[in-house]
């Protein structure tokens, strides 16, 4: 794949929309971090130190044994102009900080997009992997994999009390950061959210979304991710991490089964409506339409809604963020612009995918 | 409310995050979210910094490295941040900062994670002996186990597992 590609291609691995739980788990990220001995960390480093990184770890994305795995194409964030590095933030392929802030940085990026290792982000090398559905053991297993092969290459910056040393305090240890994304409209819907959030910061896990208004999250999305990283092993993190997400699913399809006992018709109508204005609107704002494709992605996956693949939902997701938009019309553009533009790509992708009723 | 981070427009996203228990809430514009960046990423590391020096200002252990400083180094020999640039910025300069910072970093991680040492994955080059040495201590605690549960065979297996391990760590 051409590095054009990667900026004009929707689609990611992770939007497949496959794998274990994929009615509530969007995707499964596993971020490994690592560093070098005797190198300055990315953030006091020179270029020409900067440099030297990437090139001892491109060195090693091409050697035999990685290459047998990943086929990983190196993109220099130096090399991409800025509305590029803002669709590779929205495809989560790279951090907005290794976009905006790093001076030497790249980034690795194996065909399907589900591995990306970051180079010179916060630390020197950042492996992530990124899957659709609830599968935690498996990106570990693909993650702990490249880091053998990382590490029989390169001095790693490891201490036998510390665990891997990493630049910010937070990450040091299993230098692991796991994380689900988790789409919980029924539990907003509820209310018992919030009480869940509470219980949540009891067992070292945090949680984020994004509030507007009110008290509902953007797209009623929300990310579990592990916060303790020393101290517990990596098989800790994962079960613990798994058990918790394990529980706030079930209490999902809890809450959405009692909405549809007690009040499928309000439930209905508000999918339906949502569904409508998708369909015939001539412009909507990201905010809004984090909400609708929400609840269309409800009415999916309660059968509520039969004519529209869960899929266009996940594309539409990150195709209707400003950096996409912008890709895709070649130019910047202002706000008002903007909400044409996504009320257009929305109506259009549905239109293009919908089905008979009934099949 | 005007937005943390422009102070400027008024204060439209609420975000909340919890911390080992502590609750913060963040408040910016819609403008100032989108410059960051995909809003479902959502904020990775915002304002963590902040946190982190939050954190290292009101630590008692800045007090004890004042005292100190007969003694200790004041800078990191490799990359040379100094005590005071890392309680700043909260981050370190190299890996040889958690030498130079050594002990004086126990309240800080114990703050943040709850713990201070490392009990996972060990690379297997250069980690050296230290990866036999962890899967000795977990034979060790296993055979325990098993003698005070009276399940010898058990026990027997473990003791035979340890006596290859030593004897590898002997010979390399
Ligand atoms: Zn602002
Ligand atoms: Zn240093």
């Amino acid at each position: 794949m051409s590095q054009q590609q990667f900026m004009q291609n929707p689609w990611s691995n992770w939007m497949k929309g496959e794998g274990p739980d994929s009615d509530i788990v969007i995707s499964t990220r596993l971020r490994i971090a690592r560093n070098l001995r005797q190198h300055p960390f990315p953030l006091l480093a020179t270029d020409s130190q900067g440099e030297e990184v990437v090139r001892k770890v491109t060195e090693v994305a091409e050697s035999e044994a990685l290459r047998k795995r990943h086929h990983l194409q190196v993109i220099h964030m130096d090399q991409v102009n800025p509305l590029e590095k803002r669709v590779l933030v929205e495809k989560h392929l790279i951090s907005p900080h290794l976009a905006e802030e790093s001076r030497k940085g790249a980034v690795l990026l194996s065909p399907d997009e589900s591995v990306s290792i970051m180079v010179n982000e916060e630390d020197h090398i950042r492996i992530q992997v990124l899957l659709p559905g609830f599968r935690l053991n498996e990106a570990w297993e693909i993650g702990t994999k490249i880091d053998d092969i990382f590490e029989k290459h390169l001095n790693y910056a490891f201490d036998e009390t510390r665990g891997y040393l990493t630049s910010c305090p937070t990450n040091v240890g299993t230098g692991i950061r796991a994380s689900v994304m988790l789409h919980l409209p029924a539990l907003v819907m509820t209310q018992q959210i919030s009480r869940i959030l509470q219980a949540i910061n009891q067992v070292g896990l945090v949680v984020r979304g994004i509030y507007g208004e009110g008290s509902e999250a953007l797209g009623n999305l929300f990310q579990l991710s592990n916060q303790v990283t020393l101290g517990m092993s990596e098989t800790d993190i994962l079960s613990n991490l798994y058990g918790v997400a394990r529980q706030i699913i079930e209490q999902e399809r809890v809450a959405r089964a009692y909405l549809l006992e007690h009040t499928r018709v309000t439930l209905e109508d508000r999918i339906f409506r949502s569904y409508g204005i998708l369909m015939y609107a001539r412009t909507v704002e990201s905010k809004e339409a984090a909400q609708r494709l929400s609840d269309v992605r409800l009415g999916i996956d309660l059968g509520v809604i039969s004519d529209v693949s869960p899929l266009v939902l996940n594309e539409l997701l990150v195709t209707t963020q400003p950096g996409f938009l912008q890709q895709h019309a070649g130019q910047k553009l202002t706000p008002d612009q903007r909400d044409e533009r996504r009320a257009r790509l929305i109506r259009e992708r549905i239109a293009d995918t919908e089905r008979p009723a009934g099949t | 409310m005007n937005c943390e981070e422009c102070g400027k427009r008024p204060a439209t996203l609420h975000l909340t995050k919890i911390v080992n228990g502590e609750k913060t809430e963040y408040h910016i514009c819609e403008h100032c979210a989108q410059e960051k960046g995909d809003v479902f990423t959502g904020f990775h590391n915002f304002s963590i910094n902040n946190l982190l020096s939050g954190l290292l200002k009101f630590d008692p252990m800045q007090k004890s490295v004042k005292e100190s400083t007969s003694t200790k180094p004041l800078r990191c020999e490799t990359c040379g941040l100094t005590y005071a640039q890392f309680s700043k910025s909260g981050r370190f300069g190299c890996s040889d900062c958690y030498t130079f910072l050594g002990d004086r970093l126990d309240p800080l991680f114990r703050r943040i994670h709850g713990n201070t040492q490392h009990i996972g994955k060990v690379p297997e080059r250069t980690g050296g002996q230290l990866k036999i040495r962890k899967e000795l201590e977990q034979l060790k605690q296993a055979l325990q186990k098993y003698v005070a549960s009276e399940e010898f065979e058990k026990a027997a297996e473990m003791r035979d597992r340890i006596r290859a391990l030593e004897q590898k760590m002997a010979q390399s």
